[in-house]
């Protein structure tokens, strides 16, 4: 579904993601996890082009990112994207920042697209906000809300940037089980996420990154029981233990 | 002091001085600053664009017209746009154009250059972060730009613009140096017919303080409302 194949990527002189590869499989849910700085964020924000990048590429669902001819705003449509900071649009209702993209790049009728938005929005449990503005809600809320106007565009794949490291404490898990049940269905998913425990619980393979470089690519079983560079092992055993 | 007063003179003009100079003072204001608003977020968005040239273009026109005085620019372009007409059209002589086509041209290129500097500033007011949310659900860059950026940003910046457009109303006098009558020319040729300077002087003054005056606490009563709703 995505193949990263080596992709680079430098700020003038200074290198954020060196020689990167990996794939995604359809229905797997890879979580990559590594320092601030290690360029996790980078890298899965060159998925749908958000960042661009100098060398390698990056094929989604068989179509080249890099490809001249490619229609980046339809290739986006077909991939969600789930921020830190929400992004919300703050000017717009609830309700209608679920039905913008439905509307303006999928073109369905208000109709169509408010019945799918309150259909979503009943699947993250707040069909009662739809008619308030984003800063209304709590950061919990507004980040359910994120990933509904996400799934609004009916995605073929997931990706999510640091979703729950925004959020009090006490609203992480709000937002951790809508992506729990969302992986359980078999929707493909990258996030990068230092929640362990949602690695734990529904991660089919886990990616470590460090200076820009993807430096364990493995199974949840072997990352976790036998992590083999030393710095993914410093990392978890400073992240397990706090 | 007062008792030479004559507030006869003034009663006996007000129809002429509101229907004729002030609606014309209004008139103007209210197009120069709708065309001036589209023109000037055209400008900002060449700006802040990023393609090769384009920024560099708008730059030089909204600094070049910031530093020229207003009249010279009025009459300048009054003597010019006949020719740049002329030149566009591919007629053979100058076009004509009147007086208040030719003011209502001036003044929007000249204030675009102002709203252009507001609106960059509102535009890169709104987080990097909802560019790329609108990005990331397909939309295009006219569509981010037209749902998301442009309306946060017009309203952040609605009482900076609404200042500039108090400014606007204040400058339209200026439209004397090519004898169009407005609301102080109005005053200015009653003052002059009847001799009465003082009178007309200091009632146009008043007219114009009351009209900025009340304007201005509006604009104050918006900033504080805005206040509010900003915050992200």
């Amino acid at each position: 579904m995505i193949e990263i194949k080596h992709v680079s990527k430098a700020y003038g002189t200074m290198p954020v993601l060196k020689d990167c590869s990996t794939n995604v499989a359809k229905g797997e849910v890879v979580v990559v996890c590594g320092p601030s700085g290690s360029g996790k964020s980078t890298l899965i924000k060159c998925v749908n082009g958000l960042e661009p990048f100098q060398a390698g590429d990056i094929v989604l669902d068989g179509t080249s990112l890099s490809a001249k001819d490619t229609n980046l705003p339809k290739l986006r449509a077909r991939v969600g994207m789930v921020f830190q900071h929400f992004e919300l649009f703050p000017h717009l209702r609830v309700i209608d920042n679920l039905c913008l993209a439905q509307q303006k790049v999928l073109d369905r009728t208000r109709a169509d697209a408010e019945a799918r938005a309150m259909k979503l929005l009943d699947r993250v449990g707040l069909t009662a906000h739809a008619q308030k503005y984003p800063g209304q809600l709590s950061g919990g809320q507004q980040q359910r809300v994120a990933i509904a106007r996400a799934l609004a565009m009916n995605p073929i794949v997931m990706l999510f940037d640091e979703p729950t490291s925004a959020l009090d404490p006490e609203m992480v898990n709000e937002v951790l089980d809508v992506m729990v049940e969302l992986a359980r269905e078999g929707m493909t998913m990258m996030v990068v996420t230092h929640e362990m425990g949602f690695a734990r619980k529904v991660a089919d393979r886990v990616i470590f990154m460090d200076k820009g470089e993807i430096v364990e690519d493995a199974t949840k079983a072997d990352f976790f029981d036998k992590p083999r560079s030393e710095r993914a092992q410093l990392f978890l055993s400073k992240i397990l233990h706090n | 002091m007062l008792g030479g007063f004559d507030f006869d003179v003034i009663w006996r003009s007000l129809p002429y001085l509101f229907f004729e100079g002030m609606r014309f003072t209004v008139m103007l204001t209210a197009l120069a600053t709708a065309g001036g608003v589209v023109l000037g977020t055209l400008i900002a968005l060449m700006r802040l664009s990023g393609l090769p040239l384009l920024p560099q273009i708008a730059a030089l026109y909204a600094n070049l017209m910031r530093s020229l005085p207003f009249v010279l620019v009025i009459f300048w372009f009054y003597f010019l746009i006949p020719y740049i007409g002329q030149w566009i059209t591919g007629a053979s002589r100058p076009i004509a154009v009147g007086a208040f086509a030719s003011a209502l041209i001036t003044f929007t290129l000249f204030e675009a250059a102002y709203f252009s500097e507001i609106m960059r500033a509102g535009i890169q007011s709104i987080p990097r972060g909802q560019v790329a949310a609108g990005y990331a659900l397909g939309l295009t860059y006219w569509q981010v730009m037209g749902y998301i950026v442009l309306p946060q940003a017009f309203r952040n910046m609605l009482p900076v613009l609404l200042t500039q457009t108090i400014i606007l109303f204040q400058d339209t006098s200026l439209v004397y140096v090519i004898s169009i009558t407005d609301f102080l020319g109005a005053a200015s040729k009653v003052a002059q017919r009847d001799g009465r300077l003082v009178e007309m002087y200091l009632f146009a003054a008043l007219v114009y303080f009351v009209i900025s005056f009340a304007a201005s606490q509006v604009v104050k009563r918006l900033q504080s409302n805005t206040a509010i709703v900003a915050g992200h």
